[in-house]
């Protein structure tokens, strides 16, 4: 805490007593903190799960009212959720959003509890006795399943793991697939399943500047994989990514693009009705698919070693095995036509099918956020914990944001803003009384205790710091931002340092 | 801030797409480490500020005057200005939480958009067809007296372009 004052203090001299209103908040909170000089009656507020939600929920409260406490409870050692483990690792720009997260675990109204299994070592019924409010913020840690015989083949993998491999989550620590076929299909068209095409097409010697884990690195450095197809059972107007990742895969060096002219038939035609955003994207698509390209870039295209594209109007039925029937050998497509035009389109299968060898099959057709306490309601359906802005139906004082309150979609920017819609729904119900903080409450107090007495050691931030350290120093022997520490014990033994 | 200006030159118009990831970075980087103590550190500059009118997401207006090469974002930092969540990514074109809306005479004058400006700006809430990213808008003399308005972000006005409710 000494350092972090200094820090401060230094500041000051620099900006001549001029600091950010965020900064002066932190600065006063700085120095309350460690004096237990808050009143009792402090409205206490909890977060569940320490990704971009749980942030930026605490963010929020913690601005909005000057006497909430918010207390994140997370189930790694580590925080940032998706930003550390999701995030893909050619993508560092995006994780400069950890900046305002570090600020806010540091606010003394705002503490950081990592290697709390919420759910398990403790209850969101223990955790409702303690606090005056609980926010849901534990995001989407399932994954949607294709469901159709031979996914269990090896070499079928959902990209939910094979990206919590490529980032360091602990879980998928053993993942290692298998990169020895030549062709991959990725099924799903979305943003994740292009940042999963881009891993495997990426020069080495872009991807060993980023933290992309040591194992990860090495597999990918002795994969054969050559040719990446990314399947969607719908057309070019319907796909689920958006334009800068597309852009990024056709200006990916090395690689060029593989398409089939003819699914862009009558495209043209419904270029011109479409928002600015979808015919944009679609444009691009079509230029890198139909175009002849000019001198620089068939150059460069003659010269690429690899190779990507997009399939439509696949629809998978079955992974197909190889003849000793453990192995993935391919995929049977089933092929589909559009009733319906735009966004709302169905794919409706034609009975006809194709198959496609491949040795590797990654699975991207989405996350799911799982119920992790039977006491709260969760719509199983819609894998939602049902709400309305945030507010959790029929169990007054939780809340919810992030993907567990809308759905597995949306980047950085929109968990924020919902995230932020949550918080104001919280503070609404404090300004208005409809949340009663009349009665002191113990907070974390009283679920350290229980933690201690199951023998679950909370990690702190300064914690977590040490960790960062570690990794920071690990990466900058090897050249690279960071290397992560692939399992919870080495977390733990280095925390504890 | 000449370097500053110089660095976004560099990364947002000249490099190739993986090189300009990179300096991205950096500057992102650079700037988090400097970010608050920017004001204080002014070089040498001739004092011709520019005269900025924010609207923000309650509809209030915030006149603040900011140095020509600041861009949009710099000048938010600088003036300390609490537009929740405004800058994610600390300028480095990954976020879209910077966007602003202008008047169509204002809008004309900001200069050229680039490619990957557009692209993020394609994910931004409330596109209008004269918003544009504040972290990619450098302010020069003949912008004084503009007005940029803060988009609100709440639930209901939220276009669903990425999918998402
Ligand atoms: C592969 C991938 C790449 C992405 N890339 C980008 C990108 O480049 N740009 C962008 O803007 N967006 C990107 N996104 C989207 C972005 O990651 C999400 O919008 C955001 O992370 C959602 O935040 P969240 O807090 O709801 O969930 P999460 O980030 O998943 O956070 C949930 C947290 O809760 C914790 N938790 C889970 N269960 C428990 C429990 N029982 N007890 C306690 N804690 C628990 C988890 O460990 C995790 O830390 C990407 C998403 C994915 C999947
Ligand atoms: N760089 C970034 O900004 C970035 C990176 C990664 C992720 N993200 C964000 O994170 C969110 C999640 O991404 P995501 O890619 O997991 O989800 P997504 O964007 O929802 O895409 C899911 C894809 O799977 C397909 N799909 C779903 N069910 C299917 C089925 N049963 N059979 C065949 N295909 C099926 C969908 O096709 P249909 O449309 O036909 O259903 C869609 O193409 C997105 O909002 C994304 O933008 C952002
Ligand atoms: S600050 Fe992120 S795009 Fe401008």
């Amino acid at each position: 805490m000494s350092g972090h004052k200094l820090l401060l203090s230094e500041l000051r001299l620099w900006t001549s007593g001029r600091r950010s209103r965020w900064t002066v908040r932190l600065r006063e909170g700085v120095t309350a903190r460690g004096n237990a000089s808050f009143p009792s009656c402090n409205p206490k507020v909890c977060v569940v799960g320490g990704g971009p939600a749980g942030f930026y929920t605490a963010q929020h409260l913690i601005k909005a009212r000057q006497d909430v406490e918010v207390d994140i409870y997370e189930r790694l050692p580590v925080p940032f959720g998706l930003v550390r483990f999701g995030v893909a690792p050619d993508h560092p720009e995006v994780k400069n959003v950890i900046n305002t997260f570090t600020q806010t675990a540091k606010h003394s109204r705002c503490h950081f509890y990592g290697n709390v299994h919420v759910g398990k070592d403790v209850s969101v019924d223990e955790l409702r006795q303690a606090y005056h409010a609980v926010v849901l913020s534990y995001g989407a840690e399932g994954n949607r399943n294709i469901a159709v015989p031979g996914e269990d083949l090896t070499g079928v993998y959902s990209a939910k793991d094979f990206v919590g491999w490529y980032n360091g989550l602990p879980s998928c620590e053993q993942l290692t697939p298998d990169l020895s076929g030549e062709t991959a299909v990725v099924l799903g068209q979305g943003n994740v399943a292009l940042d999963v095409a881009r891993i495997l097409l990426s020069p080495i010697d872009i991807l060993k500047k980023t933290d992309i884990t040591q194992p990860a690195l090495e597999a990918l450095a002795a994969s054969r994989v050559r040719r990446v197809l990314i399947v969607g059972r719908r057309g070019p107007m319907q796909v689920a990514c958006t334009i800068k990742e597309l852009r990024e895969m056709v200006n990916l060096p090395g690689t060029r693009p593989e398409m089939a002219a003819a699914d862009f038939e009558g495209v043209t035609e419904a270029l011109q009705d479409l928002p600015r955003p979808r015919k944009r994207l679609t444009e691009l698509m079509m230029k890198t698919a139909l175009e002849t390209p000019g001198e620089k870039e068939q150059e460069r295209r003659s010269k690429a070693s690899r190779v990507w594209g997009f399939r439509f109007f696949r629809s998978p039925v079955e992974i197909l095995a190889d003849s000793e029937g453990g192995r993935t050998a391919g995929v049977r497509l089933a092929v589909t036509r559009l009733e319906g035009s735009g966004e709302g389109a169905q794919a409706l299968l034609t009975g006809e099918v194709e198959d496609v060898s491949c040795g590797l099959i990654i699975s991207s057709i989405g996350y799911k956020s799982l119920p992790i306490d039977p006491s709260v309601p969760f719509d199983t359906r819609k894998a939602i914990v049902p709400n309305t802005m945030g507010r959790v139906q029929q169990a007054a004082g939780l809340y919810c944001s992030g993907w567990l309150k809308t759905g597995p979609t949306g980047v950085i920017a929109t968990t924020m803003n919902n995230s932020f819609d949550t918080a104001r729904s919280l503070v609404e119900d404090l300004d208005s009384g409809t949340l009663d903080v009349s009665a002191a409450k113990p907070g974390s107090r009283s679920v350290s205790a229980l933690l201690d007495k199951r023998g679950v050691k909370a990690v702190g931030f300064s914690d977590w710091e040490k960790i960062d350290c570690e990794e920071m120093k690990r990466g900058e022997a090897v050249g690279k931002p960071r290397e992560k520490l692939l399992t919870v014990e080495e977390m733990l033994q280095v925390a504890q340092t | 801030m000449a370097l500053v200006f110089a660095l976004r030159q560099l990364a947002h118009v000249r490099l190739p797409e993986y090189s300009r990831r990179t300096a991205a970075a950096s500057w992102g980087a650079w700037l988090t480490g400097q970010r608050s103590f920017k004001t204080g550190t002014q070089p040498l500059r001739s004092n011709s500020k520019v005269t900025v009118h924010f609207v923000n997401r309650d509809g209030e207006k915030i006149t603040v005057k900011g140095s020509p090469g600041d861009s949009l974002l710099d000048v938010v930092i600088n003036e300390d200005l609490d537009f929740d969540g405004f800058g994610a990514c600390e300028g480095t074109l990954a976020c879209s939480t910077c966007h602003l809306i202008f008047d169509e005479e204002v809008y004309q004058k900001l200069g050229p958009i680039t490619d990957e400006e557009m692209d993020m700006l394609d994910l931004a809430y409330g596109l209008t067809d004269t918003s544009r990213l504040g972290c990619q808008i450098c302010l020069t003399k003949a912008l004084e007296g503009m007005v940029a308005r803060v988009p609100e972000s709440v639930a209901d006005i939220r276009q669903s372009k990425d999918g998402s409710l």
